[in-house]
C-alpha cells in the first residue's frame, strides 16, 4: 500500500471567544500557513480536499459550505467533508491517495463554539426518543465515567489532578494553549468541585479555532523538498451508543484501533490523545498500551484547549512536528467523537 | 490504479410521506437488512459502514452515526459519516466505494437516509445567520431564477417543465417503492397545480419523504462470489464550487462539467447520449432535466429540453437515454438519501434487476447528484462488464 506523508501543519491559537471573527477568517490563516509551508499558493495546487465541522456549532445547516469560500474554489476543485472531526477527513483523504486518485490532499477543520452552550448542544448526539430529551450534558456523562473509574478502584482524584498539573505545565510551552500554567496536582485538588468527581480543571476549555494539513505520497513530499514524516498506520473503530451495554472504564474500540493502526510494533515516543477530561486520559494510555517511556501530550492536549472538529486532526500534527523537529521518532495521535469515548481513531507517525 | 469495486447488494425502503412505524434507527436497519439480504449477507460480513445524511439539523441529530452504531451492526468497526449538501448521498456511496478502491478494505455497508417527517427542511435550511444576508427561500425559491434564465436563454417551450413532471411520475408508477404513485397523471393537472416559485408549479415539485437507501460494495473477488450480477463501478468523481463567485455560471455550472468530463473520461464514454443505457439524475424540479441534459452533455448548450419534449428521456415514449426511469426525486425525495437512490438505481439497471421500470438490455449508467447552490457534485457510472 501507498506510503502517506504529512508535509505541513498548522493550527491556530486556542481562544475562548473569537468574537466577531466567522468560520471563513478562521480557516483562511491556517490554510495560508499550510500553503507556505509546502510553497503553494492555494487549493488547486492539492488534488483533493476534506474538511471537518459541525452544523450545531454555527447553528446554521452547511457550515462547510461557507468553508468552500476560503479555498478559492474557481475553477472548481475535488472535494469532501465529513460531519466529523477532521481526523477522519485525513482518512478519507488517506483513502483517495491509496486508490491513486489524488496525490496530495488538503485537510482542515474548524469550530466556533463559544456563541452556543457547547455541553448542551452536544447532548444532542445522543438518542433522539430517550436520551436527548433528557438534555444530558456531556460533562455529566464525563462525571458518571471518572465516578465509575473512581468506585472501581481504577484511578484516584490526585491521579486525575496529575494529569491536569501535567497538560498546564506542557502548555506553558505551546503558543497556541488557551490555558497554561505551572500548577501543582495539590493546586487542582484544592478547587472546588464542579460537576463530582469533576474539577473545572479536569474538563477541557471551550475554545474556538481552526487547524489544516497537508498530506500526499512521499514522491510528492520529494518534489516539493520538504521535511516530512510518514503515516504508518490508521485506524478508526466505533463502540454502541448505549452507555449501559459499555465498560465505560476501558475503551474497547481504542485497542481495536490501535491494533488496526500498529501501535504495539514500536516504541511510542511521543502520543497525543484526546482526551477532554483528564480520567479519559488515563483510559486511552492505558488503552493503548503506553507505558512511562511515553511522553503523553507535551503540547498539553485538549485540557489546554479543545477546537472542536479540530482538536483531532491537530493531534496528528502535534505528533507530526515533533517527529520532524527531530525531538521523536516515533509517535501516536488519537482522535476520539461522541460521549464517553464513543468512537476513536487512532494513528502511527514515524520519522521518513 | 484504483481496485475493482462493484455494487453487490442494493436495499432500499418504501418512500413515503410519513414513516410512523418506525424509529430513525428502524428506518436506516431496514435499508441496510435489505441489502443484506440482497447480497446473500449478513452483518458480520462487512467490514466498515459510510453513514450520510443530509443537514443534522433536519432531524435534529447531531452526528448521528453516533446514534446509529448499534443499527447499522458497526460495533467494533469503523464507521464514517459523509456531508456534502443535497450531493451527500452519492458522495456517501464515492467514499464507501474508497474504501474497497484503495485495497484497504474487501466489503463494506454504506446507507443514506433522512426522514423528513421527523424534520422542518425549510427551516432548517433558513435560520438566519450573524454575518449573512437572510434567505428565507427553501431550495424552489433559490432555483427558480435560474431556472428562468435557462428558459429565457434557451427559448424553451413553457410546457417542458411540466412534461417532466409528467415523465417521471409514470416512471415513478412503474417502481412500487416511489413515494408518489401517480399513474393517471395529466400534462392539464400539472398545469393547473398552482404556482410555487414561478415557474415552478407545484406538482414540478419533488415532495417531501422518509425513506433510506444501502448498498454493499465489496473488491473483485468478492463481487465475483455473490449470488446476483455486480454492478462494475466504472467511474467516481466529485467537484465543488463556492455558492457565489464574479461570473459564476449558475445555469450550467462549470463543476458539473468537470465532474461529467471526469467520470466520462474514466469510464471511456464519449459520446453519453449514444454510451450510456440510461442516467439516474437528480432533478427536484421538473425543469432540471434539461438543464442538466445539456451540463452533463447529452445535448448541445440550449437544446436539452428538445430530448425531453421528443420523449427521448421517456420509457413510456420508447426514448433511446431514459432518464429516471424509478422516477427519479420528483417521485421520492428523502433529501439525504436522494443522491444515493439515483446510485443504486443505475447499479439496479446495469445488473438487470429493475422490475418494471428496466430499461432493456441496460449495460452502462449514470448515477448523478447535486446540492447547495448547485455547486456540488457527485457521479458514478456503473456497469454490467468490469472495463
Amino acid at each position: 500500500m501507498k506510503q502517506i506523508a504529512i508535509v505541513a501543519f498548522h493550527q491556530s491559537r486556542a481562544v475562548a471567544d473569537a468574537g466577531a471573527c466567522n468560520e471563513v477568517e478562521m480557516i483562511m490563516p491556517v490554510l495560508s500557513e499550510v500553503y507556505q509551508q509546502v510553497g503553494i499558493n492555494n487549493a488547486q495546487d492539492v488534488d483533493f480536499v476534506c474538511s471537518g465541522s459541525c452544523d450545531y456549532l454555527q447553528g446554521a445547516a452547511f457550515a462547510f459550505v461557507a468553508g468552500v469560500d476560503a479555498l478559492g474554489a474557481v475553477p472548481p476543485i475535488k472535494e469532501s467533508h465529513v460531519e466529523m472531526d477532521a481526523a477522519w477527513a485525513v482518512y478519507e483523504s488517506i483513502l483517495k491517495i491509496r486508490m491513486g486518485h489524488a496525490d496530495s490532499a488538503l485537510i482542515y477543520g474548524f469550530g466556533k463554539s463559544s456563541p452556543g452552550e457547547l455541553p448542551i448542544v452536544l447532548s444532542q448526539q445522543l438518542d433522539p426518543y430517550y436520551l436527548a430529551p433528557q438534555w444530558v450534558d456531556t460533562i455529566s456523562l464525563a462525571a458518571l465515567q471518572a465516578r465509575l473509574m473512581l468506585e472501581q478502584g481504577k484511578l484516584t482524584e490526585r491521579d486525575m489532578a496529575e494529569v491536569v498539573s501535567r497538560s498546564r505545565r506542557n502548555a506553558l510551552n505551546n503558543p497556541n494553549a488557551q490555558l497554561a500554567g505551572d500548577i501543582s496536582a495539590e493546586d487542582v485538588l484544592a478547587d472546588e468541585m464542579y460537576l463530582s468527581p469533576l474539577r473545572k480543571a479536569d474538563c477541557c476549555p471551550v475554545s474556538d479555532g481552526a487547524s489544516a494539513m497537508i498530506i500526499c505520497t512521499v514522491e510528492k513530499a520529494q518534489q516539493w523538498g520538504v521535511p516530512f514524516a510518514l503515516i504508518t498506520g490508521i485506524d478508526h473503530r466505533i463502540e454502541t451508543h448505549n452507555l449501559g451495554m459499555r465498560d465505560l472504564t476501558d475503551s474497547v474500540s481504542t485497542r481495536l484501533a490501535a491494533e488496526g493502526a500498529g501501535v504495539a510494533d514500536g516504541s511510542v515516543d511521543v502520543a497525543e490523545l484526546y482526551a477532554p477530561f483528564s480520567h479519559q486520559e488515563i483510559i486511552l494510555a492505558r488503552a493503548l498500551g503506553l507505558d512511562e517511556g511515553t511522553s503523553v501530550n507535551p503540547s498539553g492536549g485538549v485540557l489546554a484547549g479543545n477546537l472542536m472538529m479540530a482538536s483531532g486532526l491537530s493531534r496528528i500534527g502535534e505528533v507530526f512536528q515533533r517527529i520532524v523537529s527531530g525531538e521523536a521518532q516515533r509517535g501516536v495521535a488519537h482522535a476520539t467523537s461522541g460521549p464517553c469515548l464513543q468512537h476513536n481513531l487512532v494513528t502511527v507517525v514515524e520519522k521518513a | 490504479m484504483a481496485n475493482l469495486a462493484a455494487v453487490v447488494g442494493i436495499g432500499q425502503t418504501k418512500y413515503t410521506t410519513k414513516r410512523g412505524d418506525v424509529s430513525i434507527a428502524g428506518l436506516v436497519r431496514e435499508a441496510a437488512q435489505n441489502a443484506l439480504d440482497d447480497a446473500g449477507l449478513n452483518w458480520n460480513d462487512i467490514d466498515a459502514v459510510i453513514l450520510g445524511k443530509a443537514p443534522d439539523m433536519f432531524e435534529g441529530v447531531i452526528m448521528p452515526e453516533i446514534y446509529l452504531t448499534d443499527a447499522l451492526g458497526c460495533n467494533g468497526k469503523p464507521m464514517l459519516r459523509v456531508h456534502t449538501a443535497g450531493s451527500v448521498g452519492g458522495s456517501t456511496a464515492i467514499v464507501a466505494a474508497s474504501h474497497i478502491q484503495s485495497g484497504t478494505f474487501r466489503r463494506v455497508l454504506t446507507v443514506a437516509f433522512e426522514k423528513q417527517s421527523e424534520s422542518n427542511a425549510m427551516w432548517a435550511l433558513s435560520s438566519p445567520q450573524p454575518f449573512s444576508t437572510h434567505l428565507n427561500a427553501g431550495a424552489g425559491g433559490y432555483f427558480a431564477p435560474i431556472i428562468r434564465e435557462y428558459i429565457r436563454r434557451s427559448n424553451a417551450p413553457r410546457d417542458v417543465g411540466i412534461k417532466v413532471a409528467v415523465k417521471d411520475r409514470l416512471h415513478g408508477a412503474r417502481n412500487p417503492l416511489a413515494h408518489l404513485q401517480r399513474p393517471d397523471i395529466t400534462m392539464k393537472e400539472v398545469e393547473e397545480s398552482f404556482m410555487l416559485w414561478d415557474p415552478i408549479r407545484f406538482l414540478e415539485s419533488c415532495p417531501s419523504s422518509d425513506g433510506a437507501c444501502a448498498m454493499v460494495i465489496a473488491c473483485e473477488e468478492l463481487a465475483e462470489q455473490g449470488p446476483k450480477a455486480p454492478a462494475w463501478i466504472r467511474g467516481v468523481a466529485m467537484r465543488s464550487e463556492p455558492t457565489m463567485y464574479a461570473g459564476r455560471e449558475e445555469v450550467s455550472p462549470q463543476a458539473g462539467k468537470d465532474c461529467a468530463a471526469d467520470v466520462y473520461k474514466q469510464a471511456g464514454i464519449s459520446d453519453p447520449r449514444k454510451d450510456l443505457d440510461c442516467a439516474e439524475v437528480y432533478v427536484p424540479f421538473s425543469w432540471y432535466e434539461p438543464m442538466w441534459l445539456e451540463n452533463l452533455g447529452f445535448a448541445p448548450e440550449g437544446e436539452g429540453w428538445k430530448l425531453t419534449m421528443d420523449g427521448a428521456t421517456s420509457l413510456d415514449e420508447g426514448g433511446d437515454i431514459p432518464w429516471n426511469p424509478s422516477g427519479g426525486v420528483l417521485s421520492s425525495n428523502p433529501i439525504g438519501a436522494s443522491g444515493m437512490i439515483r446510485f443504486a438505481e443505475a447499479a439496479r439497471q446495469v445488473r438487470g434487476d429493475a422490475g418494471d421500470h428496466q430499461v432493456e438490455g441496460a449495460r452502462l449508467a449514470l448515477g448523478h447528484a447535486y446540492g447547495g447552490g448547485a455547486q456540488f457534485f457527485a457521479m458514478w457510472v456503473v456497469g454490467a462488464e468490469k472495463a
